[in-house]
């Protein structure tokens, strides 16, 4: 074993059930190394990180922390080792200061009494160990994501965490504050901490990663240093084939296809102003901007889930009253909203409960459901857009990311509507459902479905819409429009002036 | 769409290492529980396993058993009504009050459509101010009991007329009818969860009231509703009470809605909301009777029924808690 090596992982396997989520992986992390893990949703990324951390046992194999074989059996355990994890959701308590919660169940006393002037001093020691700061004093529900995040490394540096498991940390951050957070990573690499950095970003673990480590379903497929890899390599590798991460060709709306769906001067106050556009039959419509920019709250009150000042919302010339959700549902507008989990389904559901949910009235006789076509219908549509498995019985939340995105598709379109409006709908599913969300889209336009397509990722802005609207401090300051004979005017650059208001 | 997007189906133990068997036991305990208490019975009191003393339990059982069938559909929705007991007090008061006048048929009928009217009206409290539901009817529930006491004077309203007491002492076949009631509600309200609209957004807005309310469900509305029938079960309860002991008071009813909530736990019905079956809290019900009726039936001293039941309440708690815990 080479001496300057951290963890080494022995045959290491992990079955939940009857289902391999690990199969006899093999690896080496080198201390004070940033060692990434990639893979598809499910290849066992996060079971990895967890049995490193202690989280979960392995059923087989063996873990060597520092030569010695470790047999952790609770995450504190691991911590003893020096070994934690940040998961991917926030484990803070909002309501109490970053110092208290940096501190939580370790804090500095006196005859169960807590020293406040010591833990300021340790804190302030930690910050300069650290690189970075963070004021005390603050509430942990006033700061913002990236610094949550800064909160739960600090959290781990106190508690002498040599290497640190890190799940999905930018998932939940705009481009802006994953550069900060990044930047933290390098700073704990630098002061030779130890970090197993998971992510579905591959530019970001290129970037980052000292050595990349690709799993796919539960195999270890390979690992090499990061300057061996591109992102094709990878994908290549996650996937066990090649696939194209270039868009298929646009298929334009006739240029005379009916306009289906106007906004004319939305206000909300503090959110955003004198919003107008169309979009006609057939027709993408991408809307850009940064985070904050208003893009969402656009989306929403369109749909009548936030309030509006003013405005009217119009579908095929005639305006319509769109106060609530239900009453845009009812007026042909669907949309997917920006967080799946929190927002778009019902977690603790079946998928055929989730995927009817908004259709009730329709499929009822008086009050009745009529379970019968209910189910024939959801089995269908799931077939259709190849959920897998396509049974309605099942809870949502035992599919993968990219099959639950799907579901969310089959809930919005088990009645056609004319606008559809989808917030981020790549949002945290692995490459191969993104392209089937792509083809879907498409095809949907085809129909004739009018569609609005919010997204952080440009590319997929660009790769999709036949025209984009640019947001900036919740107005449209932009409006772009790709043509048949003409792609020069849609640009990623174009785009990205405009959102920053740069010439 | 491509093969690469293989399906990874996450099984169920994933999300809950090392508890898949507690799982089962926690998920079906009620159950095991009810059928385990029964046996025991049987065997230690001969008097139990009859039909006769089965009727007595379901009797004894029908006024906790209609509020806590009310409480299911509020506690599924993601609410709490601690206003039922009060209800239940005002309702039978209506009715004697109503009944004293010389009509024990409207007075009944009235005091039950009372506790409809003041179940909507906590309803459209909660979801017109957007408060918690549990302090709104902590505070309704106050404010109820209250007007039993101003309409009641503080007295006992006694009915003469044997007609008063018809829904609380009277019988079909062998039965009792406050159990006809009983069971009636129950498949009312089986019926509206599982086979309607209304309830599958009974389920969502206890799910998640905000995915709910994106869903096109109309919150506010079926929050509302879900009160309404809380006090309906209160309303149906209280004029069985009042009947059965030909009296309107206001002091009847204390902490009824307590012991319709531990039902509705013991059975399984998460107190998160958004899961929940009646079949479960009719088994959470019954268990709780069958274990009074069989410490009655074998002597055991009532004071220690307390500490058995709380315990059984306890149990059940940790068991919800440990079904949470692993998601």
């Amino acid at each position: 074993m080479a001496p300057n090596t951290h963890v080494t992982i022995h045959s290491v396997s992990k079955r939940f059930g009857g289902v391999k989520a690990l199969i006899d992986i093999d690896l080496a992390i080198e201390r004070g190394s940033i060692h990434g893990l990639v893979g598809e949703n499910g290849a066992g990324k996060s079971t990895l990180g967890k049995i490193i951390a202690g989280a979960l046992r392995p059923n087989e194999g063996e873990i060597v922390v520092d030569g010695r074989p470790v047999h952790y059996v609770t995450p504190h355990d691991a911590l003893a080792e020096g070994i934690t994890m940040i998961h991917q959701e926030i484990a803070l308590v909002p309501q109490l200061t970053v110092l208290e919660n940096v501190y939580l169940g370790i804090e500095s006393r006196q005859a169960g009494v807590i020293q406040k002037r010591d833990l300021r001093r340790r804190f302030e020691e930690l910050i300069a160990r650290s690189h970075f700061d963070m004021p005390p004093g603050v509430l942990v529900s006033s700061l913002s994501v990236s610094n949550q995040k800064k909160v739960e490394i600090l959290k781990a540096v106190a508690r002498n965490a040599r290497l640190i498991v890190m799940d999905e940390p930018t998932a939940a951050l705009p481009d802006d504050e994953t550069a900060k957070l990044i930047e933290v990573i390098h700073s704990l690499r630098e002061a030779g901490t130890t970090i197993v950095y998971i992510s579905h970003f591959l530019e970001e673990i290129l970037s980052l990663a000292d050595t990349v480590t690709v799993l796919r379903n539960g195999e270890l497929i390979r690992t090499t240093p990061t300057q061996e890899e591109t992102p094709e390599s990878l994908v290549l590798a996650m996937l066990g084939r090649s696939i194209s991460l270039t868009f298929t060709p646009k298929r334009f709306p006739p240029p005379d296809a009916p306009i289906v769906f106007s906004a004319r001067d939305l206000c909300r106050e503090g959110a955003i102003d004198e919003i107008a556009f169309d979009i006609r039959a057939g027709e993408i419509v991408g809307l850009a901007g940064l985070i904050g920019s208003g893009r969402s709250e656009v989306a929403r009150t369109i749909f009548g889930a936030d309030r509006r000042d003013a405005g009217t919302v119009m579908i095929d010339g005639r305006p319509v009253k769109v106060d609530s959700p239900s009453e845009a549902v009812n007026a042909g507008i669907a949309m997917l909203p920006e967080s799946r989990k929190d927002q778009g389904l019902l977690m603790g559901m079946s998928v055929g409960h989730n995927v009817s949910l908004p259709h009730l009235p329709i499929i009822s006789r008086g009050f009745m459901v009529e379970r019968g076509r209910e189910l024939r219908e959801t089995t269908d549509l799931l077939k259709e857009l190849d959920v897998r498995p396509p049974q309605p019985a099942i809870r949502v939340d035992s599919l993968s990311g990219g099959n639950q995105q799907k579901v969310l598709f089959a809930k919005w379109l088990f009645r056609r509507p004319r606008l559809l409006i989808a917030d981020e709908p790549t949002h945290g599913v692995d490459v191969g459902a993104k392209r089937a969300i792509y083809r879907l889209l498409t095809s949907l336009a085809e129909d004739g479905i009018a569609v609005l397509l919010i997204s952080s990722e440009l590319e997929e802005v660009l790769g999709l819409s036949h025209r984009v609207l640019v947001m900036r401090l919740g107005r449209i300051v932009a409006e772009f429009v790709d043509s048949p004979d003409d792609h020069s005017s849609l640009t990623e650059d174009a785009v990205m002036r405009a959102a920053f208001a740069t010439k | 769409m491509s093969s690469s997007d293989t399906p990874k189906v996450i099984p169920a133990e994933e999300q809950r290492p090392r508890r898949f068997s507690l799982g089962i036991l926690s998920d079906y305990g009620i159950i095991f529980a009810s059928l385990t208490v029964f046996v025991i019975l049987s065997i230690l009191a001969p008097a139990f396993f009859s039909i006769r003393n089965m009727l007595n339990v379901l009797d004894q059982a029908s006024q906790v058993g209609l509020v806590a069938l009310g409480a299911t559909v509020t506690i599924i929705g993601g609410g709490f009504d601690l206003s039922t007991g009060a209800i239940f007090a005002f309702s039978g008061a209506v009715a004697a009050f109503i009944a004293r006048l010389g009509y024990p048929g409207l007075g009944l009928a009235m005091g039950i459509l009372v506790g409809l009217a003041l179940g909507l009206a906590n309803g459209g409290l909660i979801s017109a101010l957007r408060v918690n539901s549990f302090v709104a009817t902590l505070a309704s529930g106050l404010t109820i009991r209250g007007f039993a006491f101003v309409l009641t004077a503080g007295l006992l309203i006694q009915i003469e007329d044997e007609r008063f007491a018809f829904l609380g002492r009277g019988r079909f076949l062998q039965a009792k009818i406050s159990v006809y009631f009983f069971a009636g509600f129950a498949l009312l309200v089986w019926f509206l969860l599982s086979r309607t609209t209304f309830g599958r957004y009974v389920y969502a807005i206890g799910g998640n009231d905000e995915a709910a309310r994106l869903s096109g469900v109309r919150v506010g509305l079926v929050r509302t509703m879900t009160f309404a029938i809380s006090g309906l079960s209160g309303g149906i309860a209280g004029v069985i009470g009042a009947s059965h002991i030909a009296t309107g008071q206001a002091n009847v009813g204390m902490g009824i809605e307590l012991s319709a909530i531990a039902a509705v736990v013991i059975g399984g019905t998460s107190i998160m909301g958004g899961v929940g079956a009646v079949w479960r809290t009719l088994l959470g019900v019954l268990l709780l009777q069958l274990i009074s009726n069989g410490m009655n039936i074998i002597n055991v001293p009532p004071f220690y029924h307390l500490i058995v039941q709380g315990s059984v309440i306890m149990f059940a708690v940790a068991m919800d808690s440990i079904r949470h815990r692993g998601r």
